[in-house]
This record gives C-alpha cells, sequence and structure tokens, in this order.
C-alpha cells in the first residue's frame, strides 16, 4: 500500500483557481488514519474550498485529492457514506423537526437502527429535550449542535468540520470538543478542523496546517511550532504568520 | 433497499429516495399555507375558464358542441405547468433552506434527487388537482376522469414533459444559484403558446407550426381537442407525443449531470444564494 492509500486524506499539487484568481494554489499535505488536524488560515486563506475539495463539492483545477483511497470527486461514490462534515456554509431545514431531520439524513447514510443512533446522540450533544421542536425554533447553538448530530449520524471515519463551535457559548463549546475528543478516541475517526479559535485547535489538535493566500505557510505540531516561533500560544503564532513575520525573525 | 457502491453513481437505492420523499412531506404537512396554495391557483384558472366557456357556447353554436374545450385545456395546461412547478419548488426549498450541501455531500445520487422530485411533483399536482377536477364536476359538468385511457395517456405524456423541464431548471439552479430562481416560475409560459393549449395548431402562422410540433404538449392538446369535439382518441398523436418526450427527458437529464459538473467547477454548491 503506497503512501497516499495509507492516508485517511491525502492531497497532492491541489490547485483551485476561479476565473484565473486561485483560491487554492499547489498545497500537498497527508493525514494519518485518526488523527485530528487543524486548518488555520485568515478570511479567504483557502480553507473552505480544500474543504469543498475534500468533500468532493468542489472539483480541483488541478492536483489530486485522495479520500479513504477514493479519488475526489470522480470516485466520491465509494466514500461518501464513510465521511461527513460540518459547516456554517449549510443549514438543516428550518421547518422540519430535529428528529426528522436526523431520521431523513440517517436514511441518507443507511444507519442502522435509527432511533437509537438518534436518542444516543441526541443524549450526547443534550438534544433530547429539542427532538421534536422545529429545527428553525433552536438558538444558534442548539442548531450548530444539531449539525453536529448530523455529521456523527454514520459514524464517519473522515469527518470535517468548518468552525464546529463558532456560534457556541464557551461552557457548549468546551462541552462540544470533549465530545469530539471521546468520538475520535472512541471511533479512532481522522477529524480535519478548520477554526479561528486558536485554544480550541491547541486542545484538539495533533497537528496543525497554517494556510495564507491559497498556500501552506506551515505545517508542524503545535508544540513544534510554539517552539519554532518561540511564542506561548498558537495565537501568536498565527498573527505572526499572517502579518508574514517567519519563525526566525518572530523567535528573536 | 440499498445498493452496492460503484464509481458511476448509477447504482441506486429506494431507500435513499425514500428518504428524500419523506423530507419533502414533512415540509409539505408542516405548513398549510403551502398547501392550500397548490389548490387555490388551479380552482381559480378552471372556474375562470369554465365561466367563459358557458358564456361563450350560449352565443356560439360550434362552443355548444365543445362543451369542456376550455375546462378541458385548462385541467391538462395545469398538470403540465403544475408538475413542472412541483419539480422545482421542491428543489427550491433545498437552496432556500440552505441544505443542497448537506444533500450533495450526502450518498444521494443525483438520479435519487430526480426521482424523488418527480415523485414530489406527483404528490403536489394530486392534492392539487383533484379537488379541481371535482369542482368542475360540480360546476360545469365536466367530468375529467370520464376520459379514462384518455386522460392517462394525457397525463403521461404532460407530467414528462414537466419533469423534463424541472429536471433542466434544476441544473440551471445548481449552476447558477438563485440568480437562475425566475427561469423555474417562468420557464413554462413559454410553451403556453406555442403549445396551442387554447386554439388548434393550425390558426399559428405555418413557419411556427413546425416548432409547435417539435413540442410533446402540443400532441396533448391537440389529441384532447379531437376527443371532446370529435369523440376520436387519436393514439398516434400519443405515440408521437411519447417519441418526443423520450428524447426531451435525455436531453434535459443529460444538460443537468452537465450543469452539475460545471457547479462543482465553479464551487457553486456550497453558495447557492445569487
Amino acid at each position: 500500500m503506497d503512501a497516499q492509500n495509507a492516508s485517511a486524506i491525502a492531497v497532492d499539487q491541489l490547485v483551485k483557481r476561479y476565473k484565473g484568481v486561485a483560491a487554492v494554489d499547489g498545497i500537498t499535505f497527508r493525514l494519518a488514519p485518526g488523527t485530528v488536524t487543524g486548518l488555520l488560515g485568515g478570511n479567504g486563506a483557502g480553507k473552505t474550498t480544500t474543504i469543498a475539495m475534500i468533500m468532493g463539492l468542489v472539483t480541483p483545477t488541478s492536483g489530486t485529492v485522495t479520500v479513504l483511497g477514493a479519488d475526489m470527486p470522480r470516485q466520491r461514490y465509494r466514500v461518501l457514506h464513510r465521511m461527513n462534515f460540518e459547516s456554517p456554509y449549510v443549514d438543516m431545514p428550518m421547518r422540519l423537526t430535529v428528529r426528522q431531520n436526523l431520521s431523513v439524513f440517517a436514511q441518507l447514510y443507511a444507519v442502522p437502527d435509527i432511533d437509537a443512533r438518534i436518542a444516543r446522540l441526541a443524549a450526547d450533544l443534550d438534544l433530547t429535550e429539542f427532538l421534536d421542536r422545529p429545527t428553525g425554533k433552536l438558538s444558534a447553538g442548539q442548531k450548530t449542535r444539531v449539525s453536529l448530530a448530523k455529521a456523527l449520524l454514520n459514524k464517519p471515519e473522515v469527518l470535517l468540520l468548518d468552525e464546529p463551535t463558532a456560534s457556541l457559548d464557551p461552557d457548549t463549546a468546551d462541552w462540544v470538543r470533549s465530545h469530539l475528543e471521546r468520538y475520535r478516541a472512541e471511533e479512532g475517526a481522522t477529524v480535519l478542523l478548520a477554526s479561528h479559535n486558536m485554544g480550541e485547535v491547541e486542545r484538539l489538535c495533533e497537528r496543525v496546517i497554517i494556510m495564507k493566500r491559497g498556500r501552506i505557510e506551515d505545517d508542524d505540531t503545535p508544540d513544534r511550532l510554539l517552539s519554532r516561533y518561540g511564542r506561548e500560544t498558537l495565537e501568536e503564532v498565527f498573527l505572526d504568520v499572517a502579518r508574514g513575520r517567519r519563525h526566525n525573525e518572530a523567535a528573536q | 433497499m440499498s445498493s452496492s457502491v460503484t464509481d458511476t453513481g448509477i447504482d441506486f437505492s429506494f431507500n435513499r429516495v425514500a428518504a428524500m420523499v419523506r423530507r419533502y412531506w414533512y415540509l409539505l404537512r408542516s405548513s398549510w399555507p403551502r398547501i392550500l396554495d397548490l389548490i387555490y391557483w388551479p380552482a381559480v384558472q378552471m372556474l375562470m375558464w369554465g365561466f367563459l366557456q358557458v358564456y361563450v357556447s350560449q352565443n356560439a353554436g360550434f362552443f355548444a358542441q365543445a362543451g369542456g374545450v376550455f375546462i378541458g385545456a385548462v385541467l391538462l395546461w395545469d398538470i403540465l405547468f403544475r408538475g413542472q412547478l412541483g419539480f422545482s419548488i421542491s428543489f427550491l426549498e433545498e437552496m432556500y433552506a440552505r441544505n443542497l450541501g448537506n444533500i450533495m455531500m450526502s450518498p444521494l445520487r443525483p438520479a435519487e434527487f430526480l426521482l424523488a422530485l418527480m415523485i414530489m411533483s406527483l404528490v403536489r399536482l394530486l392534492i392539487g388537482m383533484i379537488p379541481v377536477s371535482l369542482l368542475a364536476i360540480a360546476f360545469f359538468g365536466f367530468n375529467l376522469w370520464a376520459l379514462g385511457l384518455a386522460l392517462a395517456a394525457f397525463f403521461a405524456n404532460l407530467i414528462l414533459t414537466s419533469w423534463s423541464v424541472g429536471i433542466f431548471v434544476a441544473g440551471l439552479l445548481l449552476r447558477n444559484g438563485l440568480g437562475a430562481e425566475s427561469m423555474a416560475w417562468t420557464i413554462m409560459f413559454l410553451f403556453l403558446p406555442l403549445t396551442c393549449v387554447y386554439y388548434p395548431v393550425a390558426i399559428l402562422p405555418e413557419w411556427l407550426q413546425y416548432f409547435a410540433w417539435a413540442l410533446p404538449p402540443t400532441y396533448v392538446f391537440e389529441g384532447m381537442r379531437a376527443l371532446v369535439i370529435d369523440h376520436v382518441f387519436r393514439a398516434d398523436l400519443m405515440a408521437q407525443a411519447l417519441a418526443f418526450n423520450v428524447v426531451l427527458f435525455a436531453a434535459a437529464s443529460f444538460a443537468f449531470m452537465k450543469l452539475l459538473q460545471s457547479a462543482r467547477v465553479q464551487g457553486s454548491l456550497l453558495q447557492t444564494s445569487e
């Protein structure tokens, strides 16, 4: 088995151009199975486009994306039932109740014993009392938890999360992070997490990829990044990268 | 029933189709204005044309003999128009709800998605047409159901055309986002003058008749007039309509797949606004 097939996600020389402008500009990385990786970058850095290409929603201009051994988007139907995602760019239908929404998606993903799976996720994500309420009547934080429940319905081997705690209060966000940690530990899932919350990335991720203007600016473990930039927090490292300070300059 | 997984997306799961139909059914039953909307406009149309026909038939011998031509035309036009609208509105609901990304990222195949939309188009059509057809009997003594086998042939051809147009519009919406929404509401009106809903094809200028005969509904409306006025069921017209429908459906499905492919290239599946 070559390195590409051994990786849960393999991105190779990936480029996406929109009308000549590069949103993603020749990035390469591989994610080992069962790892949690943070994808950092300012607005317009190319994080969402990268995730969309990994999901098979966007066709690359050049380069390749392989997920669980399947070439995306060409072979996406081999693996879509083994992946899932949560993103602020999509919503769950508002007029349907939480239970209706989850059961429709559970059926789409061919989840066995749908009622038990929904009950378990509702208990885990503190949604039990909202199950029969229209999704549109929930608070932003509750909706995010419903989206997360949808993303976990099929016990995905690859989970793509775009700002999963963006609209949550600190207590709920912490609780969701704990759930994600537990899920990864129990299921051995590979998680790619795009976030602006550096504390979240430090806590959850064993590796951090920092993007800027469509390129990878740095890629390492949080500890090594902190050490290389001579910083106390990932937020300071992020600011160094965003403001164009190289790690040797930043460390001085 | 579930399916094996292949690269092509050709394999098919009725279980996933059922999931999507259930999603649209939940939506429909959650909102009484949505259900009322399915009935009230077809009813208004039918009543208006019905009373016009009663008035005209009292003043012209031909129309006295051809009772039901207008009502038949308006009911069949509604099958065509509402069939497409039912398909397109269900699709638009996904865009309004910003749910398209969830669906396109799920294992749902395009063919399953389209079949679910066709089923919902039928469901929405029947919710509207059954009460309106009963009103036509009550007000004007025009029994659409008495057309029997002919009605089945008319219906099959019209619904096939409406799905073809719906599929093409869905592709446009995927590719262009809600900027193409007005197409969903108005595209069928292109068919209104050309398919000769309320008058014979012979009324059109000769050069325009070629276009008219290239559209499947034209054969249906001519067939309906032959049945109501001459009491003859023109199976030949229905067969020709079916042949054109097969070509139209294949062309629309091909266009949908191409537009979907283009939407993936343009990155418009996540951003469905204008």
